[in-house]
């Protein structure tokens, strides 16, 4: 179970406030947690809750205004640009919008020798290359002959989410941030999706953090979950501890506000 | 029987690309919507729901070209009228539309009064100001929105706020049919909850006669429509109430819909998911028989060859497979 695993993205009272004086506002409000490796751990959030302040002091793309950020163990040192960049090779991400997520101008290839590139392949033959992108389009179900020389924005949404994955697996960081991957594609592809993650989380033993407003898919997927409200986790524990015995009233209004099948929906409250 | 809201027969509307190729994005589509009852549609990306929305409406507007069917409201073909004429006299008044992201079509400039007057400006031009600033705020309070927002610019309101009102201002003239169109996949899903609340408000309180929901949610289906068609490449495949699509369905791709749901109830985590795997065909050319043939787990050799029929099931269902129902049953029993 996770109690024994080690701890491989850690906080420690992480704070990150917007604007100063009346305008301030408290994004992220002391928040502590521990990840450990291997694990799948969604937060859960309504807008506005914070999580995706969080994830971007996660990825690095933000500075907390106070606390530590631990990665395996010690604090996390990203001063440098060759520091952020050893970072990035541990910790990558999906965002929701497929449609943002790819730079216009280059070609699916260039996406691609680019993760290649990034793992230290930069001497690799143009074969070794070829074989290595057609392995990873393979991986996530599409064809690498029909996407050489196309651009990103000619594939579909669900497409463009699985040349992500493509990126992920052949980078095979050990964090892997999803941050609503599935919240702009269809609920078929949405299983397609989930399925090839967790194929990856047992392949190269990623850690997952998913960051969603949808409960029933953090139950689907997660081994643990923590429940974010105005920048605060109130509640946390392992997913069927959470979901299925709640103990926050926040955290079940957040499950009655997801239609159901087998109960009866309550639409009156919340 | 209640009074029919809106028939369509046999409704086959197609896209004429830059190079002069037809595509048919709705294909012999025929359904009908009883006063008082909300249809909802599901399928994936690009299988032609929201093109069958906006054929619905009559908004014929190139690419989208009327091939054949007829469109009646209330007793009223409108399926062979101008885009224009339509705009008129239809839209709004008889057919409303909220698409997906419908809280983009505030202009950011404008308060939402503003956007109120538009609409009578161009149906009903003899309302003066105040009455208009009166039954909107009528018409506000009754949805449950704060009669605030008329005087607020778009951006002071949030996402869930934002669409909330353009579905209240699209159903100020109590049009007979509302089409919503994804109406909640931008939000969360507490603004989610209360959109859909107010969907269900609007047929209760009268602004509107009947519903048709489009999405690819099921669960969401499952908890407002009355019944469910399920559409797959342009054709619908299989048309019962959403407890019959839910728990007993018939068509493999409804079968296989229905295994990508996720909700939070226990018992799930044991459910493994499944995806369906392929991609639909490509309706230039479409498939000679079964156009799930390819990615179908219970394909026969003549599904690649017979065209399917849309057979009855009972006296209210229907489905697109060649096989018979008792087969299905039981081929999806043994495979999962």
């Amino acid at each position: 179970m996770a109690g024994k695993r080690r701890p491989c993205l850690s906080g420690r009272g992480l704070t990150r406030e917007f604007g100063s004086g009346r305008q301030r506002a408290v994004a992220v409000d002391h928040v502590s947690f521990d990840f450990h490796e291997g694990e799948v751990v969604s937060i859960v959030g309504e807008s506005g809750s914070g999580k995706t302040t969080l994830a971007k002091m996660l990825l690095g793309l933000i500075q907390p205004t106070g606390g530590e950020i631990y990665f395996q163990g010690e604090k996390r040192d990203i001063s440098t640009r060759k520091k952020k960049l050893e970072y990035w090779q541990n910790i990558q991400a999906i965002f929701q919008d497929p449609f943002s997520s790819f730079n216009i101008f280059s070609k699916i290839d260039t996406v691609l020798i680019d993760c290649i590139h990034m793992r230290g392949g930069r001497k690799l033959s143009r074969e070794k290359k070829t074989g290595l992108m057609a392995e990873a389009c393979s991986f996530v179900n599409l064809k690498f002959e029909e996407l050489t020389r196309k651009y990103p924005f000619e594939l579909s949404g669900g497409q463009q989410q699985r040349l992500m994955i493509a990126r992920i697996f052949l980078l095979k960081p050990k964090i892997l941030l999803a941050d609503e991957p599935t919240s702009m594609i269809d609920a078929c592809s949405r299983a397609t999706i989930l399925d090839m993650l967790m194929q990856l989380r047992d392949e190269i033993g990623m850690t997952i953090i998913f960051i969603t407003h949808d409960i029933g898919l953090a139950y689907y997927v997660s081994d643990s979950v923590y429940i974010m409200q105005h920048g605060k986790i109130i509640e946390h524990g392992s997913a069927d501890e959470v979901i299925l015995h709640p103990r926050e009233a926040y955290t079940r209004r957040l499950i009655n506000d997801v239609p159901k099948i087998y109960e009866e929906w309550d639409l009156t409250t919340g | 029987m209640s009074k029919v809201i809106l028939e369509v027969k046999d409704l086959t509307t197609k896209y004429v690309t830059r190079f002069r190729e037809d595509v048919y994005a709705v294909d012999h589509v025929s359904l009908e919507v009883e006063e008082g009852k909300s249809l909802g549609i599901a399928g994936e990306s690009g299988c032609g729901k929201s093109t069958l929305a906006l054929s619905l409406m009559g908004y014929y507007f190139p690419p989208l070209h009327y091939t054949s069917g007829d469109i009646i409201i209330d007793d009223r073909n409108i399926s062979g009228m101008a885009p224009d004429a339509v705009r008129h006299s239809i839209l709004g008044a008889e057919i409303a539309y909220i698409p997906q992201s419908a809280m983009n079509a505030l202009n950011p400039t404008q308060k939402v009064i503003r956007f109120i007057e538009d609409v009578f400006q161009a149906h009903d031009p003899n309302k003066t100001g105040k009455e208009i600033y009166e039954y909107a705020t009528e018409a506000f309070e009754t949805l449950g929105l704060p009669s605030k927002v008329l005087q607020q610019y778009p951006v002071e309101l949030s996402g869930g706020m934002k669409q909330r009102t353009v579905i209240a201002i699209s159903v100020l003239l109590r049009p007979k049919v509302l089409i919503a169109d994804e109406p909640s996949s931008a939000l969360d899903v507490t603004s989610q909850k209360m959109v859909i609340r107010m969907l269900k408000d609007l047929m209760e309180k009268g602004f509107i006669k009947s519903l048709i929901f489009i999405t690819h949610e099921l669960p969401l289906l499952y908890n407002v429509t009355d019944d469910i068609m399920i559409m797959y490449a342009g054709q619908i495949v299989e048309k019962a109430t959403v407890r019959e699509a839910v728990f007993d369905p018939l068509h493999p791709y409804a079968k296989a819909l229905i295994g990508s749901i996720i909700v939070p109830e226990s018992g799930l985590r044991d459910l493994k998911l499944t995806a369906i795997p392929g991609a639909p065909p490509n309706l230039k050319n479409p498939p000679q028989g079964c156009r799930f043939a390819e990615r179908c787990n219970y394909v026969k050799p003549e599904c690649r060859v017979t065209s399917v029929p849309f057979q009855p099931a009972g006296d209210h269902r229907a489905y697109r497979c060649i096989l018979p129902e008792q087969v299905l049953r039981e081929a999806f029993e043994n495979g999962g």
